[in-house]
């Protein structure tokens, strides 16, 4: 059997590789169940990570995988912001709504893995045994805000409140 | 019983201090094992969105050839169970030939190459097997530590079956003299998984009169379970 070819960092040039063309356009403003969500991907001494990836894998609206939707990426500003536009995914089997998301950057050998949930779902959230099996504290990292934009995720690679990441 | 079978995949850990960038990004809590009947066994497919074929060829990409050594770049995407994936969107990025990059933040004072860009795209075939042609890149300085030097690399970023199988990594030249001082290339611990990152010279397609051919096959994803006897 042929072994897994190790991951490397995906470095600090990749912009010209991976995001010389929009893809963190999921569904537009015109869509039932728009959404925008913006966050900061923060590092250990909570300073923002302007060179960093975000890539999404979703269900649509009715909680299917149908052929060209589901996956997007957005690369953070000099800010440390990333922007994705999706809809909210409907439920799927066994759990609440949710993204998820691999975080790529220089100092990353490999990516992050993590989920993010929704905050008007609290009763599936609740019943999600994902976020079921977590503390209150880590818990709380993996449920986005309302924001006057849409939703708020930030990503903290480190530190007091490092977000929930999984094995990949 | 699990269908799918973890096998050690030779990657790097998250914090290797001697690559300097990780002490502040690695996250410092242990990861959280999902179910395996939750964990994403679907992933995004990119048949509708095909990459022209102009661009797998990074020399053709603009009015001129670039400077440097042509070459050959082909291999193939394989699952843990060395079954090609077909129709997997492939991704490089380089530096060229005299190890600059095409990004703003890049300050090596190396002359950039007005014929080259260094990104090139293409869908694996129904073998799983990909091809591009560029140029071999330069080695490059880094901050690091003292004179800190990248091996050559081609970045490559590729897809499996599933999102989690997903594959971001770096594809080396045989016999280059930086492996022994690159943290990036040490950060892979075991002697065995840091040679499959090195690709190998293949007289397959290297072309007579034209460029030399490197191979570099991809393996990604997990391996199906055998039965387990007790």
């Amino acid at each position: 059997m042929p072994e897994p070819t190790p991951s490397q960092t995906v470095g600090p040039f990749f912009e010209f590789g991976l995001l010389d063309r929009q893809q963190n356009l999921l569904a537009g403003d015109g869509v039932a169940g728009a959404v925008t969500i913006a966050g900061l991907v923060l590092d250990g001494e909570q300073q923002p990570v302007p060179d960093a990836m975000v890539e999404v894998w979703q269900a649509d609206a009715a909680g299917q995988h149908p052929p060209g939707f589901g996956w997007g990426r957005a690369g953070t500003a000099p800010d440390g912001e990333y922007v994705l536009h999706t809809v909210k995914p409907g439920p799927t089997a066994g759990g609440a709504p949710h993204l998820s998301l691999l975080v790529f950057a220089r100092g990353l050998l490999k990516p992050v893995l993590t989920r993010m949930y929704f905050p008007d779902e609290s009763a599936a959230n609740a019943a999600d045994p994902v976020l079921a099996s977590l503390s209150d504290d880590e818990r709380s990292t993996l449920v986005a805000t309302p924001s006057p934009s849409g939703l708020r995720f930030d990503i903290r690679l480190q530190g007091d409140r490092e977000t929930v990441f999984f094995v990949v | 019983m699990s269908a799918l079978r973890r096998v050690p995949d030779g990657d790097p850990p998250y914090l290797y201090p001697a690559y300097r960038s990780t002490v502040l990004r690695a996250p410092s809590r242990p990861l959280v094992m999902l179910p395996d009947r939750i964990a994403d066994t679907t992933g995004p497919a990119f048949g509708d969105d095909r990459p022209d074929a102009g661009d797998a060829d990074l020399t053709g990409q603009h009015a001129g050839e670039p400077l440097g050594q042509r070459i050959v770049v082909s291999g193939r995407l394989l699952d843990g169970d060395g079954r090609p994936i077909r129709s997997a969107l492939v991704e490089i990025w380089q530096a060229n030939a005299a190890g600059r990059y095409v990004h703003r933040v890049d300050q090596h004072p190396a002359p950039l190459d007005p014929n080259f860009t260094g990104a090139g795209r293409c869908l694996t075939d129904d073998d799983g097997r990909y091809r591009f042609v560029t140029i071999r890149p330069g080695a490059y300085p880094w901050q690091n530590h003292p004179n800190a030097w990248r091996p050559a690399h081609i970045h490559f970023s590729v897809f499996g079956r599933a999102f989690t199988d997903r594959l971001v990594t770096q594809m080396y030249f045989p016999g280059d003299p930086l492996f022994a001082d690159d943290p990036i290339f040490q950060s892979v611990r075991d002697p065995a998984a840091r040679e499959r990152l090195v690709s190998a010279l293949d007289w397959e397609t290297t072309t007579p009169e034209w460029a030399l051919g490197y191979r570099f096959d991809i393996v990604v994803g997990s391996r199906s379970a055998t039965p387990m006897e007790d």
